[in-house]
This record gives C-alpha cells, structure tokens and sequence, in this order.
C-alpha cells in the first residue's frame, strides 16, 4: 500500500515576537507519522496542540524546524512544486473568496488557479453545488451569505480541484447539525465515489465526528502524539473500566478529594448550563467503586441530578490519556 | 516551465484580473472614491489658476494630474497593499497552497488594476475637460497611449514590488506609506509641471513613475507642455520601461524571498503571530 503521509521526528518551534530568539516554544515535538493512502486519519487535541501546525508543514505552508515531512512521497522541504498540484486545505471559519463576486464565480477562479479548464470546471462546481444543497444560491454574492452557506462554499472549494491528499482543519465548525451532517455524508460520499484512492487528514473539535468518519486517529496534545490507532482500538486500549456521568449542582470542590477514591481511574469535571449544574466524568475500575463515589459526592454537599453509566467513548479514551476533555474543562490527573 | 503549467499560469492571472475588471465595478461606491472625490483638488486648483489668470493650458496640467492621482491611490490602497488583506481574509494561504505561481497572482491583479484604473482616467479627464472646457492639442495619439501604457505598468510594477514590503512589515508599511503620501504627491507634479522642482529633485522625483508618464503626457497633450517638459518624451519612455523590468524583477526576487520567509517564520499564514 502507497503511503500518503509520513513524518519522521517532525518537530517545529515558533519564537516569540520580540523576545529575540530566547523565548521558543515546541508546537511540534519527533512526530513520527505514517498514513496510508485511501485512508481518512484524524488529528484530535485540545487548542494549541500542534494539530494546525501539522497540518500546514504538509501543506508546504510552514517549514518544518527539523525532521523530515513527506506528501505522496515528495519531501515538503524542497518538492513543494510536486505537492500543491495534488492537495488542497479546508479550514473551518475561514473567510476567503471575495465578497463581490458570486458563489459560482469564486469557485471558479479558484479552479482557474489549479489550471482546470474552464467547462469542466464549471460542470464540476454545479454538481458540486447540487450536491450539497447550495445550487440556488449559485449567483449570490458571497458577502450576502450566512456563515454556514459560506462554509458549505469553502468545503466546496477543497474538494472542486480533485485533490488526492485533502487537509480538513476543523471543516464542519460553526455549522449547524443539518449542514454538519450534510457534509459529512459529502465526504463520505466523495471519497467512496473517486477513481483513485483519496487520503483525507481531518482535524475536529467533534469526537462523534472523528469517530464516525475515520479510520484511524492520532491524538495530540503538547506537540507531541500520545496515541494512534483506529477509534475502535483506542477505545479498547484505553478502556479497562466502567465510565459514569454524573450531574450534581454546581459548587466549587476540592477535586482532590474525589481524586483520592480507590478504584476511580479517571475523572473530569465540566460546568453546565451557565454554571447551574456540573456534569462529572468518573472513569471507575467496577461498579463497586459507585457507592463510595456517591457518598463522597454527598459528603462534598452536591446534590445529585442525574447517574448515567456510558459506553466508553472516544472522547472518553481522550480524557484518559490527555487528561482533559477536547473542549476544555481540566481534568486532575488520577 | 511546460506548456501546462504556462497555460495554468494564464488562466490564474485572468481570474485574479476578474474580481478586478468584472467584480469591482458591481460595486458602485467607486464613482464616489475613484471619480468624485478626485475631483474636488482638480477644481480647487483649476480655480486657483484661472483667479491668476493663467494659461489654460495649466488647467489641462492640473486635470491630467488630478486623474492620474486615482492610478496611485489605487497602486497603493489596491495593489501594495492588496497582500496584506489578503492575508487577513485567508486568501494569501490559498494562493501558496495552489500550485500557481503567486507572482500570477500579482500580475492578475495588475493587469485588473490597470485596466480597470485605465478607464477611469479617461473618464476623469473627460469631465474636467467638459467642466473647464479645456482644449487639449494631441500631437501623436499612438505615443500618447504607448506612454500611457508604460506608465501604468511601471506603476503597478512598483505596486507589486511594495507589496512583499506589505506582507513583510504589515503596519509598519503602512504607517510609512501614510507618512509619505503628501511628498509623493507633491514630488510627483500632480498639479504642476514636475521641471519647476529643478533637475536634481525631478531625476529623484522620476524614481516615482507617474512623475515621468505624468510630464510625457502633458507634453504630448498640451501646446504648452514641450516648453514646461522635464526630458523628452521618447527619453521618458524608456525611462519608463527600464523603471519596469526593475520594478518587475526586484518585485519576483522580494515575492520569492517573502514566501520563503513565510514558510520559515510562518508569518504568511499564521494570522495570530
């Protein structure tokens, strides 16, 4: 099988403006990766892991500090020329295009920058259009669309270019479910339907999407990749427990206290509906652990709303090996 | 280069040229900006040279001038520093990600600019004519568009070159270019025959092509222009057109080292840095 993507001890440090050198910092750290072709692959982190940073040294926007980085086999060092033709980038809330021209104008001239005539092209922009449920806003002005019509343009023009390697950087965010849905049906549909194998790298904010869509995960956190395997796999590697949800009302706590419990492998706590509530995550060895659990809960003086036992997640194996949920909300390190 | 990258090469510049030619007159507002309010100093200092009683022909000078003023404003505003809200809206990260040359990009948008920029002049001097009646006496309309054409591309050229500065220094740029307007304004002859500054200041001056394609049209419009001319005109035009290969090429040799930098530093596609 060809490889599409692969990084050997891939590493990248930013200075700080104005510090004059002294001040770098690791946005990437020996990220050794290596995805197959055919394959959709997920990046997960929290913000500031090194998910964007990735993504853009293997779409030769960025040079690597060290390592080696290598798209379809070219090196994005010095092959870059070999590269752009076959990829293209998507990234949520991005505002490109021009605001006076049409949907179908922009997707136009961004074709043209890909050299592709301009009768395919516009064969491929209706059918594209159609696709996703954007054909009567075909002649309206960009600056007159909602941000999730625009987004639907912007995913639109990733895949317009029949790229063979596709960066989606967070593509569904801001959109609704129905607009979410639609374009991950798109995906679905568009790398079942091509003539050659497509790799797409996706990076999501979205657990269920990540596990719905890919085949394989990286999870990143610090610049570094914690682990990797297929979403089915981690979640059994990383399981070895019972996960309880629990939504008690909201009070400050010593999180230490619930930390110190026997048998309580993992725990995360989250405030909910505008502080009123918070939803806790316990990660326990069996369910004998619970009632000394409930106990310690009581004796902290929160009153419970709601015990829920999950199936184990993605974003459950998320929490245990990042020790936060993907959204924020810190989890103590149990 | 091959065949289809050259083709490739062409049909983005055509496209860039588009949102030029074709979208930004969609948008009305450049009747007020790009011929209204160019007007307004046009008449200001056409009244000040008919209360001195001046020549007409110094009427004519100041209308050639005040349209031209729409060439720079949009050289500066609409080319150099183009990259730069390009950069904001995310545009220039797709530029780079394309395999187009982004030097097509720049061109695309000259070529746009230009022509666009083009008709306005036109229109501009058309109107000052019909409001002061103004006679203008062309002797060669052939070199009056060979100069024309020269100095709008040696203008953008220039533009193109500013704009790697943009996308290097962003504010910085800016500040610089604000700080500068006036003297360029004033250097360049806008409303009065650029050989008044004396030969010393006017070669400086020349540096700023509008100053030389300025000069070349009036001589070529006006009965009074060879007498107010600063060089000949054939002089002037190939002023013109080396100001341009070397705007041009300083223009690829700062793009191909400012994408460089780009990709080192991250500082092209990383809004946040």
């Amino acid at each position: 099988m060809n490889i599409a993507i692969e990084t050997v001890e891939l590493s990248r440090s930013f200075y700080e403006k104005g510090t004059g050198g002294d001040n770098s910092f690791w946005a990437l750290r020996d990220v050794s990766l290596r995805v197959p072709e055919g394959m959709i692959f997920g990046l997960l982190g929290p913000n500031g892991a090194g998910k964007t940073t990735l993504i853009k040294i293997l779409a030769t926007l960025l040079l690597p500090t060290r390592g080696i980085a290598k798209v379809a086999g070219f090196n994005v060092d010095n092959e870059f020329k070999s590269i752009r033709p076959i990829i293209n980038m998507v990234s949520g809330g991005e505002n490109c295009g021009y605001g006076i021209l049409t949907v179908e104008e922009n997707l136009w001239m961004f074709t043209q920058f890909y050299g592709i005539p301009t009768d395919r092209a516009m064969k491929n922009i209706g059918a594209m259009m159609e696709m996703m449920g954007l054909a009567e806003k075909a002649k309206t002005k960009i600056n007159k669309l909602s941000t999730g019509m625009r987004q639907k343009m912007n995913f639109i023009r990733g895949f317009i270019t029949d790229p063979k390697i596709l960066f989606l950087d967070e593509p569904t965010l801001g959109l609704d479910v129905n607009a979410a849905r639609d374009t991950r049906k798109f995906v679905r549909d568009w790398m079942k339907n091509a003539s050659e194998p497509k790799t797409l790298i996706l990076t999501t904010h979205y657990m269920m999407e990540a596990d719905e869509m890919c085949d394989r995960v990286a999870i990143i956190d610090g610049g570094k990749i914690l682990a990797e395997d297929s979403p089915a796999s981690l979640k059994k590697q990383q399981s070895g427990g019972i996960v309880y949800k629990i939504v008690a009302s909201y009070k400050k706590i010593d999180e230490g206290e619930l930390k110190k419990i026997n048998g309580v492998t993992a725990f995360v706590c989250t405030p909910v509906a505008g502080n009123e509530h918070m939803e806790m995550v316990f990660n326990i060895s069996s369910d004998s652990v619970l009632p000394a659990l409930i106990e310690k809960i009581n004796s902290l003086g929160l009153s419970i709303k709601s015990i829920n036992k999950d199936e184990f997640t993605l974003e459950d194996a998320f929490i245990k090996l990042v020790g936060k949920r993907l959204n924020g909300g810190e989890a103590p390190n149990v | 280069m091959s065949e289809s990258e050259f083709m490739m090469n062409l049909r983005g510049m055509w496209a860039r040229a588009y949102v030029r030619i074709v979208g930004v007159n969609r948008e009305l507002s450049w009747l007020l900006f790009e011929l209204l309010f160019p007007l307004f100093p046009i008449c200001s200092f056409c009244f000040v040279y008919k209360s001195m009683n001046a020549p007409d022909d110094y009427l004519g000078f100041v209308i050639l001038g005040g349209a031209t003023v729409a060439i720079w404003m949009n050289v500066i505003w609409g080319m150099a520093a183009q990259f730069f809200w390009e950069r904001e809206s995310g545009n220039l990260t797709l530029y780079m990600l394309c395999p187009l040359n982004t030097m097509s990009v720049l061109i695309g948008m000259a070529v746009g600019a230009g022509f666009s920029t083009f008709l306005r002049l036109i229109i501009t001097v058309m109107i000052g004519k019909m409001l002061f009646g103004v006679q203008f006496f062309v002797t060669s309309y052939t070199l009056l568009f060979i100069t024309l054409a020269v100095t709008i591309t040696s203008v953008f050229c220039l533009g193109m070159m500013m704009s790697s500065f943009f996308l290097l220094y962003g504010r910085d740029a800016w500040n610089l270019l604000t700080i500068f307007m006036e003297p360029v304004f004033f250097l360049s002859g806008f409303y009065f025959p650029v050989k008044s500054l004396g030969f010393a200041v006017g070669s400086i001056a020349s540096l700023i092509p509008i100053t030389l394609g300025l000069d070349a049209m009036r001589q070529l419009c006006f009965k009074l222009g060879p007498v107010n001319g600063f060089l000949p005109v054939w002089t002037e035009i190939w002023i013109l057109l080396a100001l341009s290969v070397i705007y041009f090429l300083l223009a690829r040799y700062l793009l191909a080292k400012i994408e460089y930098i780009g990709r080192r530093e991250g500082r092209l596609t990383l809004r946040w840095q």
